[in-house]
């Protein structure tokens, strides 16, 4: 077809899509399609040498055949052909069709990489941008090969035109995050740190990007672009509006630059330049401020591009949560949107709301506004936000309103929808649990929880309630009688009846005075349930049973009579019929001593940390749920360790001595409160006596479930490099032959960020990744590690990164454990590394004088305080070595104060959250004996000890 | 931002550009995974939905929807005005932009695209520089 127009007007084109506009149906499309295709493919192989024009034509029908949802398997080679023409439109038809047709077919890379680099060097700004974007939206790992070094060059090159250094910024992007290994970084990041002061906005708005991207990996490296970026910001937000003319958009200046600058803020801690910070307070002010003046335009354009300014400022703050003021200013805010009439609004001041509740500034200002969340949660017409409320309820929740709100999620839960009702039931089973002063209210709300929503009621709260209630003596009374009474009810919830079940085998005699809930009562009440129940529900009332047998001999003919009959012996089920087979046995031949032996109360379970948790943790994703469950016991306190510690000691000690050595009881999976397996009939029965102990199956899930990480063996783990990180912050944690672990950490002083990359060493994708950061029990206290997301993806040879918020509350000395889980070709692999956060990181140098140190050291003189060790020297004594290491450990060394100038002193302030604690240390080398003496005092025994231990072991 | 999708119910995308490596049966899934998400929703809702570990920022002019995935952390208003700067600079650069302009011009719309947005960023904000880019393009041949 020759050509019927001049320029880019492809008629042949725009007549074929008409014809395909035009099928009446699927085949008709399909057959003039393939028409089409059979014409394209004659005319490419043709001995016609085609022109550029159709050329262009038909690999853009080919295109828009491709983008129809069909197969193409021809036409790349006439496409590459099309980037050699030096006519734009034919060029810019064969970037699209590669950019969206790429295959990593070896020969075209190369034809395509070439022309690419032709483009790249014809100083032809139109041809150098088609290139830059191919490389962009294509992003393989073949062009970053080729080009990573180059794209750097042109970036900061002074000939390079506008448009393509904003290219070359966002193309260098997409390489760093597709093969952060190929991008060199070195002399050019000052020059790139620099753009953000160019005069032309669109490269400051892309450099923002590029810089954002590279200083979450590297924060060092490009510090210094913070005042940039505050000067930046400072000058748009005290702008008028006329100054920025076309970057002004809908009389608001420059919204989208000003909300990527306050990102890259947000990848530091606030400035330490008082200057700095005092202008970036300002700016924030002002853009608090402008919310407040009467709107310059009634178009919802306008108040969304200053609420996008404003939202991002608020996030600032909420991350530097350093200034109460502005917090508290955010709040008032974020309180006035709560009441808007724009959906959008309503929904984000929840949403920002809920991280500014986990800030001690501003949890108090957060609470005020319950009234409105609460009406919020009743009249959103959006489901979503209607989600957003309930979590802003859980994040503003303490001991001062946690009646109130868990009253408000329950009477809502009624009515919720059925996707968001699990995670609602989650979260009132943990606040009722972690605000409980009276562990009745506990109890009946679970059963609450239970009755309104016993379908959406995972193990793990039921499982919770049971452990609850099995720990605590006070409540096991209560606990019955509730359980009895919400049996009661004509139809109840499976769920009941197993709580039903296992707390009445267990405390039924507490009630059993009382003539109305006498055990013939209780035991008809439970059996009546029987019938309608699952197989693993009755095999759990068979113990109850048996257990009842123990309690209450005056029932046993009865049951005994149940378990001989057919429907019990002869059951189907496996399992049922042993239960029966067996308990009957059991109840037969064994003396009453034994029996209460064997069918003793179940002692008490080792106090974990919530596994409710860890589900809605899961289910949410961490990022939604920030730090709030950790950082709100920093707000309230942190009691409830205290009273696990109370009951722990007031539990009887007898059954431990004996049973930490095992394995817990715990009900196995199909929540037994008796092992089964172990009583198989070649065993003698004296074997089995101890059914208090563990069942062997393993098939504990209450064991899995509460012991959330421990219990999982991770495959392979590793702590060799861990000692390396006491005295330094970045490097290689771990590596093996499919996985690489790099870190970089910075701590300002209780507060930490680690960068964690994993790097994909392997020509394979990794998928399912994730990773969880497991703490025990005492350092979950003490330590709180907030992970954001991973992508669950790694592919071949790449690398991604996942950012650590460490907050230290108080002094620790145990290891957070980092565990990481990918599937690697068909099989799963399990990783645990230590994660190097060590009390010494949260040091701060201090610098005194001779005199004051001497004071000091001579007040920190009490005996606990002090912690010496003496020890031969592993390595070489080199003094500049020693001395690298002291400054890394983190204190300040004095020169000066110690008389012997071989000895070295330091100083330092640890910072946690709850105190801080000033420490003094001498280091005493003896060459002669490869010796040396250590000495720690610190106003804190613990502190000492740990510090004396990591330090004595980097010598 | 990882996803852009503009597409019309019954589910016809006509335009998709992805920032992250996505395989073609999991594209195939996500737009329609996208599109059942955002197409049930009412006007009365907000703009954004989460989807997966991101959330969606979309808004519909006439039968067209304008899809964004973005990470959950990211700015949601200013991605919608993002879109809504994008659907403004297709209405000046079409002259009262429709359907049938996207349909024929598709490959021009690529270009409006990446003009704007690339590797999942903003590129150029300012509506005169973009138009005014493209109009050189267009005297180009």
């Amino acid at each position: 077809m020759p050509a019927v127009s001049k320029g880019d007007g492809m008629r042949g084109l725009a007549v074929f899509i008409s014809d395909i506009r035009n099928c009446k149906s699927k085949e008709a499309e399909v057959k003039r399609i393939n028409k089409e295709l059979a014409n394209i493919r004659s005319k490419f192989k043709g001995d016609k040498a085609l022109d550029g024009y159709s050329k262009k034509k038909y690999v853009c029908k080919l295109l828009f055949i491709f983008l129809l949802g069909h197969d193409i398997d021809f036409g790349h080679m006439e496409a590459v052909n099309l980037l050699s023409s030096n006519k734009y439109t034919e060029k810019q038809i064969g970037y699209l069709f590669i950019s969206v047709l790429v295959n990593s077919n070896s020969e075209l890379i190369r034809l395509i990489n070439n022309a690419i680099k032709n483009d790249l060097a014809s100083r032809n700004p139109t041809f150098m941008n088609l290139a830059l974007h191919c490389i962009a939206n294509v992003g393989s790992r073949e062009m970053a090969e080729a080009f990573a070094s180059d794209i750097p060059r042109i970036l900061v090159a002074g000939d390079t035109m506008d448009s393509v250094k904003q290219s070359a910024a966002l193309c260098l992007l997409r390489l760093n995050r597709t093969s952060p290994d190929l991008v060199p970084m070195g002399e050019w990041t000052a020059r790139v740190v620099h753009l953000l002061n160019d005069q032309h906005l669109g490269v400051v708005t892309a450099a923002t990007s590029l810089i954002t991207t590279l200083a979450q990996k590297s924060p060092d490296d490009f510090k210094t672009s913070v005042s940039l970026a505050v000067a930046r910001l400072s000058r748009i937000v005290t702008s008028a509006s006329i100054d920025l003319q076309d970057y002004t958009y809908y009389f608001v200046a420059a919204p989208w630059l000003s909300v990527k600058l306050l990102r890259l803020l947000q990848c530091y801690p606030p400035p330490e330049d008082a200057s700095l910070r005092s202008r970036l307070t300002e700016c924030l002010e002002t853009i608090l401020n402008k919310a407040q003046e009467p709107p310059k335009s009634k178009k919802v354009q306008h108040s969304n591009a200053k609420n996008a300014v404003l939202f991002e400022a608020i996030a600032l703050i909420i991350h530097h949560d350093s200034e109460p003021n502005l917090l508290v200013r955010a709040c008032n805010q974020l309180g006035q949107f709560l009441q808007h009439r724009e959906t959008n609004l309503r929904y984000l001041a929840l949403e920002s709301m809920c991280t500014l509740a986990s800030s001690e500034f501003s949890h108090e200002a957060v609470k005020t506004h319950i009234e409105t969340v609460i009406s919020a949660l009743k009249t959103e017409r959006d489901v979503s936000v209607r989600q957003r409320a309930v979590d802003l309820l859980y994040a503003m929740c303490d001991r001062s309103n946690s009646k109130q709100i868990v009253a408000e999620m329950l009477s809502y839960l009624e009515t919720a929808d059925y996707s968001i009702r699990e995670e609602i039931v989650l979260k009132v089973a943990i606040l009722a649990e972690k605000y409980a002063v009276d562990y009745t209210w506990y109890v009946d709300t679970i059963l609450n929880l239970i009755r309104i929503a016993g379908d959406y009621v995972s193990e793990e709260v039921w499982y919770r309630v049971i452990q609850i209630v099995i720990n605590r003596d006070d409540v096991q009374g209560y606990a019955a009688k509730t359980v009895f009474e919400a049996l009661q009810a004509p139809a109840c919830h499976e769920n009941l009846v197993k709580v039903g079940g296992y707390i009445l085998g267990e405390f039924g005699n507490l009630i059993a005075g009382d003539p109305r809930s006498s055990p013939l009562v209780q035991f008809n009440l439970l059996h009546s349930k029987f019938h309608l129940c699952s197989v693993p529900t009755r095999a759990l009332l068979l113990s109850a049973y048996i257990k009842f047998i123990n309690l209450f001999p005056e029932v046993k003919g009865t049951i005994q009579d149940v378990l001989r009959s057919d429907s019990q012996l002869r059951n189907a089920d496996v399992e049922l019929q042993q239960r029966a087979v067996e308990y009957l046995r059991l109840s037969c031949i064994a003396s009453t001593d034994i029996l209460a032996t064997v069918l003793e109360e179940m002692p008490p379970f080792p106090e974990r940390e919530s596994s409710i948790l860890a589900k809605l943790k899961k289910k949410k994703g961490s990022s939604k749920l920030p730090d709030m469950d950790d950082s709100r016991k920093n707000v309230n306190g942190n009691t409830e360790h205290a009273e696990d510690a109370e009951v722990a000691s007031k539990t009887p000690q007898f059954l431990l001595e004996e049973l930490i050595s095992t394995d817990r009881p715990h009900p196995s999976s199909s929540a037994t409160m008796l092992p089964t397996r172990t009583m198989v009939p070649s065993h003698t029965f004296t074997d089995n006596l101890n059914v208090n102990s563990a069942p062997s199956s393993g098939a504990s899930l209450l064991v899995d479930v509460f012991s959330d990480f421990s219990s999982a063996a991770p495959t392979e783990s590793s702590d060799e490099h861990f000692p390396r990180f006491v005295c330094k912050n970045n490097g290689v944690i771990y590596e093996n032959q499919l996985l690489q672990i790099g870190l970089k950490s910075e701590y300002r002083q209780n507060l930490g960020r680690m960068y964690v990359f994993y790097g994909n060493k392997t020509s394979t994708q990794f998928q399912s990744f994730s990773t969880s950061v497991s703490s025990n029990d005492v350092l979950c206290s003490q330590l709180n590690v907030q992970e954001k997301p991973v992508d669950p993806l790694i592919e071949a040879g790449a690398q991604v990164q996942q950012i650590l918020n460490i907050e230290c509350v108080s002094d620790f000395s145990d290891t957070p454990v980092l565990n990481i889980q990918f599937r690697y070709g068909g099989t799963l692999q399990n990783i645990a590394v230590k994660l190097p956060v060590m009390l010494n990181k949260f040091f701060q140098p201090t610098e005194m004088m001779s005199q004051d140190f001497f004071q000091r050291w001579k007040q920190l003189g009490a005996p606990q305080q002090e912690v010496q060790k003496i020890f031969k020297a592993k390595n070489q004594m080199d003094t500049d070595v020693t001395k690298a290491k002291l400054l890394g450990f983190g204190v300040a060394l004095l020169d000066g104060v110690d008389p012997n100038p071989a000895n070295f002193v330091g100083a330092g302030i640890i910072h946690t959250k709850t105190t801080q604690v000033g420490c003094l240390l001498r280091l005493e080398p003896n060459a002669q004996a490869q010796m040396y003496r250590l000495t720690l005092r610190t106003s804190k025994e613990s502190v000492s000890q740990r510090l004396c231990e990591l330090l004595s072991e980097q010598f | 931002m990882f996803i852009f999708l503009l597409s019309f119910p019954p589910g016809k995308t006509r335009l998709a550009k992805w920032y992250m490596q996505f395989d073609d049966d999991e594209k195939q899934k996500l737009i329609e995974e996208v599109h059942a998400v955002v197409t049930v929703r009412d006007a009365k809702h907000t703009n954004f939905v989460e989807f997966r570990n991101f959330k969606i920022i979309y808004r519909r002019y006439a039968g067209l929807y304008f899809c964004i995935c973005v990470d959950v952390t990211d700015n949601n208003l200013a991605y919608l005005e993002a879109i809504h700067n994008f659907v403004e600079v297709l209405n000046e650069y079409f002259h009262n932009v429709c359907e049938l302009d996207l349909v024929f011009n598709f490959y021009k719309v690529y270009t409006v695209v990446d003009e704007m947005f690339l590797a999942g960023e903003i590129r150029e904000t300012s509506q005169t520089k973009v138009l005014k880019q493209l109009l050189m393009l267009q005297s180009l041949e």
